[in-house]
């Protein structure tokens, strides 16, 4: 019998980190099938598109860097970074957008910067402004829940306005969505900012048909099922508590103020909670471990700081929603928040 | 000799403003959406640059050492007026595209640098080599830099040429590739940055290479160090 003797830690843990991306990557499937549900199957294409061209891309990457490339891929960082952006942008945006997106994300925003650790920004974030800025039209183009639709979109429909950005029933994109009945296409957080600057209450422009009583159709359950995957990842100790809760709480907390004061141009905390990307920003792209505060203290900082944006640039900025734009905003500002929430090292130092 | 052949390497790669002294960048990244607007503000650069060296070069045993900062500003400040009232009056299209960027030339630091840095203590023939060098050097990150973005942003190439080299340049305009949406970021200041950024890094790069290259390795390879003890 051979006895070895290792060196501490002797308990190890379990997780490795492709476990922990792909755990990730699974915690997504509620919201996907919500949003294949509301939205079509748009989002499966632009998954399929976004997770080829992100593992070619890595590939390519690692081998000009001249790394190993097969440990790097099988990680499945460049695979859920692809998943978040698919996610993320119009279920029918044409290709070209999710490619460009994700070839940005993989090769500008990680690979230059040394890989997986060394990004200072999500790459998936970084990737979704991009787009936003340069092509704006396509960006806010998003698709009305199918309900809504007067001639629905099959799936051959939904392919060929992706890949063709024409259908066999419509000349066009922007055709095929406004041949819903009375209704805009906005989003409802784009909605509800627009009628607030024509003079109209929020309640005015949530009369609309795409409002159900909290928030839009489809969107409310989109971010539930967000919500649903993020208390696994929670449960599943993937994820620190310290972030979703800080941000939702913060941005709940602002709205509930806003509209106490003002309940006529502010939407309550509900709507703000169970529109746009909340759900997805506060448990799947604040958490980032690389991008985001790697201490308690700092997380709660880092969220309530995302939180904070979130609702100030919702309401007095020029974007409908804004979680890309406050998640960027605030990893630049990791460094410093991490220097000075420095936990006290055991043994160092007076406890106050 | 020795000096002119220093300068233009100083100038035009080693200690190059834009790639390597980082200053004047206010400008670079403002005006390089198009390879027009580049060129315009790269040669109106470079002749405040070498009109300032040479004027600084001439007066710098005159001017006492405390206030040489505010006579080096007038200076640059004159020949930048000079240079503003000549675009104004022959390539006006040019002049209303750059619009602030022009008197803002004073306010350049790769100007005032090279006046501080070399004029203030060479002589006017030498400064004014260091002058055409370092504004070629910074015109030319200009332009390569309004090329990308042009390129990128709209695909074409000298769109406007014709604000600054006459109504003959109109024929320059090239359209390499049509877009049915423009990639607006590399229009817009972002793309600027990343444009900057992956300039430098082009250079750095460049510059490991040839370091390597000129420096073998001249330590000999010591053989691996045996492991005596096992792990296990």
């Amino acid at each position: 019998m051979k006895l070895s003797m290792a060196s501490s830690p002797h308990n190890h843990s379990q997780k490795n980190l492709s476990r922990l991306m792909l755990t990730v990557i699974a915690a997504c499937i509620p919201g996907i099938i919500a949003q294949c549900y509301f939205f079509g199957f748009g989002v499966i294409v632009q998954l399929m598109l976004a997770l080829i061209t992100a593992s070619l891309s890595e590939a390519f990457m690692l081998s000009v860097r001249k790394r190993p490339v097969w440990p790097a891929l099988s990680d499945g960082s460049a695979w859920l970074t692809a998943v978040l952006l698919a996610i993320s942008i119009p279920p029918l945006a044409p290709w070209w957008i999710v490619v460009i997106g994700t070839v940005f994300a993989i090769v500008m925003v990680k690979q230059l910067y040394g890989g997986l650790g060394f990004n200072l920004f999500n790459p998936a974030m970084a990737a979704y402004v991009l787009l936003l800025v340069s092509f704006p039209v396509q960006m806010t183009s998003w698709t009305p829940v199918s309900s809504l639709l007067a001639q629905p979109l099959n799936l051959m429909d939904q392919a060929s306005l992706i890949f063709f950005e024409y259908s066999a029933n419509h000349t066009d994109l922007i055709g095929a969505l406004t041949s819903v009945d009375g209704t805009t296409m906005a989003t409802p957080l784009d909605t509800v900012k627009t009628a607030v600057s024509q003079n109209l209450t929020v309640d005015e422009a949530m009369m609309g048909k795409q409002f159900s009583a909290y928030a839009g159709i489809g969107w409310m359950w989109v971010n539930l099922a967000f919500l649903v995957g993020g208390l696994f990842l929670l449960k599943t100790k993937v994820i620190n508590w310290h972030i979703p809760v800080a941000m939702l709480a913060t941005l709940a907390f602002c709205s509930a103020i806003g509209f106490i004061l003002a309940p006529g141009s502010h939407a309550g905390s509900l709507f703000h909670l169970l529109s746009g990307a909340t759900m997805l920003g506060a448990f799947f792209i604040a958490t980032d471990p690389v991008s985001a505060s790697t201490t308690n203290r700092g997380r709660l900082i880092y969220g309530a700081c995302i939180g904070l944006l979130v609702y100030l640039i919702r309401n007095y900025g020029g974007y409908p929603d804004a979680v890309a734009f406050a998640v960027l905003i605030m990893n630049m500002a990791v460094p410093l928040i991490d220097h000075y929430t420095q936990p006290r090292t055991y043994g160092h130092g007076a406890a106050k | 000799m020795s000096d002119m052949k220093t300068l233009f390497k100083e100038g035009m790669w080693a200690n190059n403003p834009a790639l390597v002294q980082l200053l004047g960048l206010c400008p670079l990244l403002a005006v390089t959406s198009t390879i027009t607007n580049a060129l315009g503000l790269g040669l109106a650069t470079l002749l405040v640059l070498v009109g300032s060296n040479v004027t600084v070069s001439v007066v710098r045993n005159w001017v006492p050492k405390d206030i040489r900062i505010p006579v080096f500003v007038m200076i640059i400040a004159a020949f930048v007026t000079i240079v503003q009232l000549l675009m104004n009056a022959y390539t006006f299209g040019l002049y209303q595209s750059l619009g602030i960027f022009i008197p803002l030339i004073v306010t350049n630091c790769a100007i005032i640098g090279r006046a501080e840095a070399f004029a203030s203590k060479n002589n006017p023939l030498l400064s004014a080599w260091d002058g055409v060098m370092m504004g070629l050097g910074f015109a030319i990150v200009l332009i390569v830099l309004g090329t990308m973005r042009e390129l990128i942003g709209q695909g074409t190439l000298f769109d406007g040429a014709d604000l600054l080299l006459g109504p003959w340049a109109a024929n320059l305009r090239v359209e390499i590739f049509q877009f049915d949406s423009q990639f607006l970021v590399a229009i817009l200041p972002p793309g600027a940055f990343l444009g900057l950024g992956l300039l430098i890094a082009a250079k750095n790069v460049i510059d490991a290479q040839i370091k390597a290259k000129a420096a073998p390795s001249s330590e000999p390879e010591k053989a691996p160090r045996a492991r005596v003890t096992s792990l296990t």
